[in-house]
């Protein structure tokens, strides 16, 4: 065990003498949580909706009414008014304007004669969001336009009553669950992949071979100062981030008991998967080639920046195995629900066992010799 | 006769199909410095990784301080002590964390091991640089850092691969030096490959020349030099060539042998002073000017060209930690 001890000393030290890489592997993270978070999590506003009123009648003044007060209040669009439908198409198809909204003519007449009257939205669907957006906003905006001018007094119709359980979570927030994991990732693949294949290339491994350590003593000495590495990268972003997120009460220590133990777990879950993959490698471009595709195949199926049941089969079945899923799993019921240990006592199962089946893989493929 | 601290016996490895170590035996006595010599691709740097069991042998095997290399490799690893071609000191650590992390990895008791460090930086002379990152130091230096390294848990068999290559010839002297500083108090056995003849000349007491994975010879260095043809060398260069003119310094007194190419000829001769006056003469009386005529005891030089050959190798390898684009040159 003291042969142990002196190689998680030797990378300790090694760590703490390159602020470099500490600053780069926690930086990545943060970078995305903030930039991810708001580019995706904010509001829609200012489209452009074109508005050509063909029929003038009273009812197409009630419409454009409304549809004013949005552009005044939510802001979601603003509203520039055609007189030519042409115009107004050639415009939509050139990205000047994102809708055109057509009132045609008869509108008016076909309201007060409940004649099937229509209002027409033709929107630019190359950009599914901003198209969602304005279906979404004009379909509110003619139920209000339906609302009878005096409410019923009993209602016959049957409406839905939204609870919502936990307070509301903005997109950086349901985000920082993935920015965590990714910090600890960021940490196994430089600290545990990259920095291990270029010591063994350049020979440093070849000093710890000649000494009469043991395949196990190494291979624990290995994996430990990997885990604790993370660890600190874990931590460190699990409190920054929570600050910027603006998580609430984020230094209760209950809660942080609990993620400490979460990063514990994910970090030397992710630090047995990297030595597996890596313990037979010697080429110094390898961990370098397989960051980018092991980032995006842990990442995203993992639920950390979409759900995973919008995912099709086979992407489900990475998510399945995928330690990130667990990982980001136990972190959102952590930092957005508060739940107790109950809630992620499967998501930690899962690590451990996935911890102990690729390590036992690494040990017996691990090589005392050169 | 004392056991060998180095017993080789008919030693083989095999990478595939080739055979780079092909049945070697030789013996080190303790307290020998035995120098590995040998060209490139030779085989020197697998037999020594076999025999400090980086590498298992295909065949045979040898016995390090009495223990066996295949079966017994954690005794062996403990009485001896490496510094391999490659420099592999951490560049971020200090020259004292360097050798603490190895006293550390050997199991150097914790009472010892400021004493072993101090008295080894003390013998490397680099106690002033101490608490410096060896990232800082010069090659030499680092160069010994690494031999203070490898003497940190007192082996009894010390193993050198190429300590010297890539140094400057001020470093080059001070590394030998310190060597045969420490060797002379020390209870230590010296294993050393080295590509300078004269060093392995001065400081080997036994020398073996490897080739194609065989010892092609093995003795002292002045039986070696002995052992060639012509106690003298004499490297002339003429105007020009007469027909024949090989053949004529081949029949000039006490020659052993001539190889010559254009207008240079190297000439081994029993006795350097007579061949010289002979050919001085031979060429007056054929108008051929001497433009320089250089004589020389025979050194390991023309020991190791005599039994390797003088034919360029060219030899595929693995890729070593040198090739890689992220290798740190030092």
């Amino acid at each position: 065990m003291a042969r142990t001890w002196a190689i998680i000393e030797r990378e300790l030290r090694r760590f703490r003498r390159s602020p470099i890489l500490i600053v780069v592997s926690m930086i990545f993270p943060l970078v995305q949580l903030v930039v991810l978070g708001y580019a995706f999590g904010g509001t829609v506003k200012h489209l452009t909706i074109a508005v050509v009123d063909q029929d003038h009648g009273l009812q197409a003044t009630r419409i454009r009414e409304l549809a004013g007060a949005v552009a005044a209040g939510p802001q979601t669009y603003d509203l520039v008014n055609y007189a030519d439908q042409g115009a107004a198409l050639t415009d939509l198809r050139n990205g000047r304007v994102n809708g055109v909204l057509t009132i045609p003519p008869g509108f008016s007449r076909r309201v007060l004669t409940q004649n099937e009257p229509k209002v027409a939205l033709i929107a630019d669907n190359t950009d599914s969001f901003v198209s969602a957006t304005l279906t979404g906003t004009m379909g509110s905006l003619l139920a209000a336009f339906n609302e009878p001018a005096t409410p019923v007094r009993v209602p016959g119709k049957a409406a839905l009553d939204v609870v919502e359980v936990y307070p509301y979570v903005p997109y950086i927030q349901y985000l920082l669950p993935g920015s965590i994991t990714m910090s600890i990732f960021m940490m196994v693949m430089i600290g545990g992949g990259i920095i291990f294949i270029d010591d063994k290339a350049r020979g440093l491994h070849e000093g710890y071979l000649v000494t009469p350590i043991t395949k196990l003593e190494l291979v624990a000495g290995f994996n430990i100062s990997g885990t604790i590495k993370a660890v600190l990268a874990g931590v460190v972003i699990m409190v920054i981030g929570s600050l910027v997120a603006g998580i609430p009460n984020p230094l209760d220590p209950m809660r942080m008991a609990r993620l400490f133990l979460v990063i514990v777990v994910t970090a030397f879950a992710l630090i047995s998967m990297m030595f597996l993959l890596m313990v037979r490698v010697t080429d110094p471009l390898m961990p370098r080639a397989m960051f980018g595709v092991l980032n995006t195949l842990l990442y995203f199926p993992s639920g950390a920046v979409y759900p995973q049941q919008g995912f099709p089969q086979w992407m489900q079945w990475i998510a399945a195995i995928d330690p990130f899923t667990y990982a980001v799993h136990a972190f959102k019921s952590l930092l957005l629900k508060n739940t107790g240990m109950e809630a992620i006592a499967s998501d930690m199962l899962y690590l451990v066992a996935f911890s102990v089946v690729a390590l036992t893989a690494a040990t017996a493929l691990f090589k005392r010799t050169l | 006769m004392a056991t060998p601290a180095i017993d080789v016996r008919e030693i083989v490895k095999r990478f595939g199909d080739f055979t780079a170590v092909k049945g070697i035996s030789f013996s080190v006595a303790p307290g020998e410095i035995f120098g590995l010599l040998g060209p490139n691709g030779a085989g020197k740097s697998t037999l020594i990784r076999m025999l400090t069991t980086l590498i298992q042998p295909t065949a045979g095997t040898a016995l390090i301080n009495g223990f066996d290399i295949a079966k017994q490799s954690n005794d062996v690893r403990r009485v001896i002590g490496v510094i391999p071609q490659a420099m592999t000191s951490d560049l971020e650590l200090s020259v004292e964390e360097n050798l603490l992390i190895y006293a550390k990895l050997y199991g150097v008791p914790r009472a010892k091991r400021q004493t072993l460090i101090h008295d080894l930086l003390e013998s490397v002379e680099l106690l002033q640089w101490r608490d410096k990152q060896v990232k800082h130091l010069s090659g030499g230096m680092r160069r010994r850092v690494e031999i203070a390294r490898g003497l940190v848990h007192e082996p009894r068999i010390f193993f050198l691969d190429e300590p010297t290559t890539g140094l400057d010839p001020v470093s080059r002297t001070a590394v030998w030096e310190m060597l045969q500083r420490i060797k002379a108090t020390r209870d230590l056995t010296v294993l050393i490959t080295t590509h300078y003849m004269d060093e392995a000349d001065k400081l080997c007491d036994r020398i073996a020349i490897v080739d194609h994975g065989t010892l092609v010879a093995l003795d002292s260095p002045l039986r070696l030099k002995a052992s060639i043809p012509g106690r003298n060398v004499l490297e002339v260069s003429f105007s020009h060539v007469p027909e024949g003119w090989e053949a004529t310094l081949r029949s000039l007194p006490q020659v052993e042998g001539v190889t010559g190419s254009d207008h240079v000829f190297r000439i081994n001769s029993h006795n350097g002073p007579v061949t010289t006056l002979a050919i001085l003469e031979t060429a007056a009386r054929a108008g051929v000017t001497i433009q320089s005529l250089a004589v020389q005891s025979t050194t390991l030089d023309d020991v190791f060209v005599h039994y390797t050959g003088r034919a360029l190798r060219d030899a595929l390898q693995g890729p070593s930690a040198a090739d890689s684009p992220f290798m740190i040159r030092r």
